[in-house]
């Protein structure tokens, strides 16, 4: 498949469990940890998927999504994003902000991975 | 039957008999041996000069034309007195406290001094009391010409009598009442005289009455059944007459000059006002006693036809009783020459106090420039003032013809001074009225006195034309002085008085309203009508800019080189001075200006001392004692600006809780999402791996066990999150209970270190200095040392040296202790250390092991011991120093 994915985490045993999960769908995997270079990590590699978390060091989750749906180029990009805060307002503000897919943390691996398929399909 | 002559031989014994009493109270008052003369019953007895020969002659005629009406005339007054306390009292207190030397000084100081309306109301009461002394010489002549023997007749011509008793009153007046002048313008010696006379009228009212009674009738009973049978006692009463003359006596009562000036001038102390409420009354009850027998008596044994006027002197003649009949001529004469004497000083005081000495005043220049001795003006324009008040009233006399009866004529006067009365009463009682209201109620009210009760007194085709009577000026009917407005079937006098006294009343209220009072209209308003109110004087002077030579000499040309020199000196010795020239102080400034109203009145004595003081009529006094006016509108915006205050104040709590519980709000979210991230993110590993696990054949053993590691490694970082968030929310909560123990604090240290799993296991070395000697301490031991062991732990994850170390120290600082953890770390970048004591506040947490709560449990503890933990960054790495308090060091000592 050589499709692209970039996992925007900073938790790093989360980052082994999506790694472990995406690439043995024959993803191909980045990560990244830093929040505030996530934008100019994603214009670099032009992923097909980004997988975001919420909080980040340096620049949180809904500004990162605004900022790439600001671009028209990222504007259909597939962005599935992961959030530990499980409040309500949240979901609302990523939705607002164009948010492909929101999901609350602990996911379980069927549900993430449907989700990811479901993604791939409708951009393509 | 005595002559003339030996009647005049009595009347010119008896006023020197008076003139000697005036003589020695005057001079017993000057050496201060006077305090006799001013008593209650002498202040009494000289209110009793509102008993004229118009009361003493004049009632028994009213009575025996009207009946019961004359009651009406003692019946006003003793309202008045009955009802002292309400407005007496305090037309009184002002006109004490204001030096008012008259009614028209009083107006015009109510009125912000104005002399304009000072000089309106001289004219007006020389004008209306002018036909009260032609009352007077009316009676006089009449009660002379009773004795002239019908044999000789005009051997004293009426005219010729009426002139000779005026010139004798003339003098008399001047004699008395001009010998002198002083500040409070009193006259001891006059007081005396007519509370002499006072008695002299009632013993000879009473002495006719007695007489005709027991020595006429025979006794009360056959009295009365005269009474009945005569006329007297079937004339039925008039209502509105009875009221509107009831009003009008009292109104008169207030406003004449004369009662003013022994009512208020001449009072020494307000208490005796007290005592003349009853005894004033009485002693009109008294003079009202034997009215009716004698008018009855009268009426039956004179002939038809005699005027009844003089019923007191003709029923003792006709009965033979010659010396009764001269103890009655006495006493008329007694009530005309007071009437006289204290009408004709109050009316020369306000005229040349108001009239002559401004005009000549500003002929002369103003203030200190004054030539020559004021006084001399002062007293030739008194005297001179005195002539001509009775030559008027001699002229009206004549010119009238005496054709009136006594009663018409006194009520004549009794409505012109009566206009008086709103401008007083309103100027007692109502702050609102102004000077210009007072000015054009007073003119209005004149106005229509004169038209319809003084010109038409002369009768007739006299002054006002009989068309005028029938038809109204220049035909207009509504303009008929008896029937003005149409309003026909009035009695005169009621007629007039309703309509002079409720138009004055309606324009003085209405210009009131529509006119703004001056600052010091204002002032001197709040200061009658609050008298009660105010201690003192408030207005005064500005002192400093006034000179005390140029205050001399005003004052020597005003009262005199000798009164002022005692003055100044008086005054100079007072404040401690040698010599003659005081300081200018206010309150020298105001005795000074109460000296010389007595001599110019108020007005003239303001604007000359406002002259010499810069031309200020309105000091720094003033304006506080307008303030002071103002003081409820100011109170009351003050109460409103308190109110605005307070309401903006609880507005601005409310915004502050309002941001306060925002804030917390938002705490609460953030804590609240936080919690739930610290929570989800392990169980998100856990799940993720368990699931791993279960669903993956494939998996080797390395990966298996990694995972299981991972699995259980977030299972003791879920657990340690559990255990801080709850001790965490204990210890905020302080519902922790220390548990104190006395130990060593190089143990606790030690201890500590032991916990965190040795000085050696890990590679952060930890070096404990010991102190030397033993630290002991009581405190809770094992909450010191999860302090101790946070902050080794800490070190032993966060410091990043190629070898790491640590170093714990303790050091002595003042009374307490510190303990220092100093790592060789890289130090905490500035803008993250005022938030490492935060909740949920992580710095470089690589494993993400740490929660956030470490040393916020740190600082917790440390407050509840009494203590602290601070940062502080290191060249060489960070120092985290635990402070002990004093108390915890030495409560084991």
């Amino acid at each position: 498949m050589g499709k692209h994915v970039l996992l925007v985490e900073d938790e790093i045993n989360i980052i082994e469990a999506m790694q472990f999960l995406l690439s043995r769908e024959g993803w191909d995997v980045d990560t990244h940890s830093d929040g505030a270079t996530a934008v100019d990590k994603v214009r670099a590699m032009k992923p097909d998927l980004v997988v975001l978390d919420y909080m980040l060091p340096g620049k949180n989750g809904i500004d990162i999504l605004s900022e790439l749906r600001a671009d028209p180029e990222f504007a259909r990009l597939p962005i599935l994003m992961l959030t530990a805060r499980g409040q309500g307002r949240d979901r609302e503000q990523a939705e607002k902000a164009g948010v492909s897919r929101f999901m609350t943390k602990p996911f379980s691996n069927t549900e993430v991975m449907t989700a990811v398929r479901d993604l791939v399909q409708l951009a393509q | 039957m005595i002559s003339v002559n030996q009647l005049l031989g009595v009347s010119l014994a008896y006023v020197a008999f008076l003139f000697a009493i005036a003589f020695f109270a005057e001079r017993a008052s000057i050496r201060g041996k006077g305090s006799w003369l001013r008593s209650p019953m002498v202040y009494t007895l000289s209110l009793s000069i509102y008993c004229t020969a118009w009361t003493f002659y004049g009632a028994v005629g009213y009575a025996a034309r009207s009946g019961m009406e004359f009651v009406t005339i003692y019946l006003g007054p003793s309202l008045v007195m009955i009802g002292w306390w309400w407005v007496l009292r305090k037309l009184v207190r002002i006109g004490r406290a204001q030096r008012a030397t008259s009614v028209a000084d009083l107006i015009s100081a109510r009125y912000g001094k104005s002399n304009l309306l000072a000089i309106v109301v001289t004219v007006m009461a020389v004008i209306g009391v002018t036909p009260y002394i032609a009352l007077q010489l009316q009676s006089v002549t009449l009660s002379l010409s009773i004795f002239s023997e019908p044999g000789q007749p005009d051997s004293l011509s009426q005219a010729a009598a009426a002139f000779w008793v005026a010139v004798g009153l003339v003098l008399f007046t001047v004699l008395f009442g001009t010998r002198n002048l002083n500040a409070n313008e009193r006259h001891d010696g006059v007081v005396i005289a007519i509370a002499v006379e006072a008695v002299v009228k009632l013993v000879a009212l009473l002495a006719v009455g007695v007489f005709v009674v027991w020595g006429v009738a025979g006794g009360i009973g056959p009295m009365m059944e005269r009474i009945d049978n005569s006329t007297i006692g079937e004339w039925s009463m008039d209502r509105s007459r009875w009221a509107a003359l009831t009003v009008l006596s009292a109104a008169a009562f207030l406003a004449l000059p004369r009662m003013f000036q022994v009512m208020v001038v001449e009072n020494e102390d307000e208490r005796h006002l007290q005592i003349a409420s009853w005894a004033f009354p009485l002693y009109l009850m008294l003079m009202s006693l034997f009215v009716v027998p004698i008018a009855v008596i009268g009426l039956d044994i004179l002939p038809a036809g005699s005027n009844p006027d003089l019923f007191v002197l003709t029923v003792p003649l006709a009965e033979g009783q010659g010396g009764l009949a001269t103890l009655s001529f006495l006493g008329g004469f007694s009530s005309a020459t007071s009437m006289v004497i204290v009408a004709t000083l109050a009316l020369s005081t306000m005229v040349s106090n108001h009239v002559v000495m401004p005009v000549w005043l500003s002929t002369q220049g103003t203030g200190a420039q004054v030539s020559g001795d004021v006084r001399n003006v002062v007293i030739l324009a008194r005297r001179a003032s005195i002539l001509m008040i009775i030559f008027f009233g001699y002229v009206y006399y004549r010119l009238s013809g005496g054709g009136a009866a006594l009663a018409a004529i006194g009520l004549i006067s009794f409505v012109g001074v009566a206009q008086f009365l709103p401008a007083m009463l309103g100027g007692i009682f109502w702050r609102g009225a102004t000077r210009w209201g007072a000015l054009a109620g007073l003119i209005v009210g004149f106005a229509v006195w004169v038209f319809c009760s003084l010109l038409p007194s002369f009768g007739p085709d006299a002054v006002l034309s009989a068309a005028v009577f029938e038809q109204g000026i220049g035909g207009v009917s509504w303009l008929r002085p008896q029937a003005l407005f149409g309003i026909e079937g009035i009695d005169p006098t009621v007629h007039a008085m309703v309509w002079s006294l409720s138009l004055n009343l309606a324009v003085f209220v209405a210009v009131s309203l529509a006119t703004f009072p001056t600052p010091l209209e204002r002032l001197q308003g709040a200061q009658f009508v609050n008298i009660f109110d105010h201690s003192t004087q408030a207005r005064g002077w500005d002192a400093a800019l006034a000179t005390s030579e140029d205050l001399m000499i005003m004052a020597q040309r005003i009262l005199g080189p000798a009164d002022a020199l005692s003055l100044f000196r008086a005054e100079a010795k007072r404040q401690g001075l040698t010599g003659h020239l005081p300081e200018p102080t206010q309150g020298f400034l105001q005795t000074l200006e109460r000296e010389l109203s007595g001599s110019v009145g108020s007005a003239t004595a303001h604007a000359m001392i406002s002259q010499l003081v810069g031309g200020t009529s309105v000091s720094v006094e003033d304006l506080m004692a307008v303030a002071d006016e103002s003081a409820q509108i100011l109170e009351y915006s003050n109460r409103l600006e308190a109110k605005s205050a307070e309401l903006s104040r609880t507005a601005r709590q409310l915004r502050e809780a309002n941001q306060k519980l925002t804030a917390l709000s938002v705490q609460k979210d953030a804590f609240l999402g936080q919690i739930s991230h610290e929570l989800r993110t392990p169980m998100t590993s856990i799940r993720s791996f368990s699931e791993i696990l279960r669903d993956t054949d494939t998996l080797d053993q390395a990966e298996k066990t990694k995972y299981a590691s991972i699995i259980h490694g977030e299972t003791i970082r879920l657990t340690r999150l559990l255990d801080d968030l709850l001790d965490l929310s204990v210890l905020e909560n302080g519902q922790v209970s220390l548990n104190l123990e006395n130990g060593n604090l190089n143990d606790v240290i030690a201890q500590a270190v032991l916990s965190a799993g040795g000085a050696h296991t890990t590679r952060l070395r930890i070096h404990h200095m010991q102190s030397d000697q033993d630290v002991p301490l009581s405190t809770d031991l094992d909450r010191l040392r999860q302090v101790f062991i946070n902050l080794i732990t800490n070190a032993q994850k966060y410091c990043v040296a190629a070898t790491p170390e640590l170093t714990v120290e303790i050091l002595q600082q003042g009374g307490g202790l510190q303990v220092v953890f100093h790592d060789n770390g890289v130090p905490i970048p500035s803008e993250a250390r005022a938030l490492i004591f935060e909740k949920f506040s992580r710095i470089n947490d690589k494993d993400g092991s740490g929660a956030g709560l470490g040393l916020a449990i740190c600082r917790e503890i440390m407050t509840r011991l009494g203590g602290d933990i601070t940062y502080e960054p290191r060249a060489d790495g960070n120092a985290f120093i635990v402070h002990l308090p004093g108390r915890v060091a030495l409560a084991a000592q």
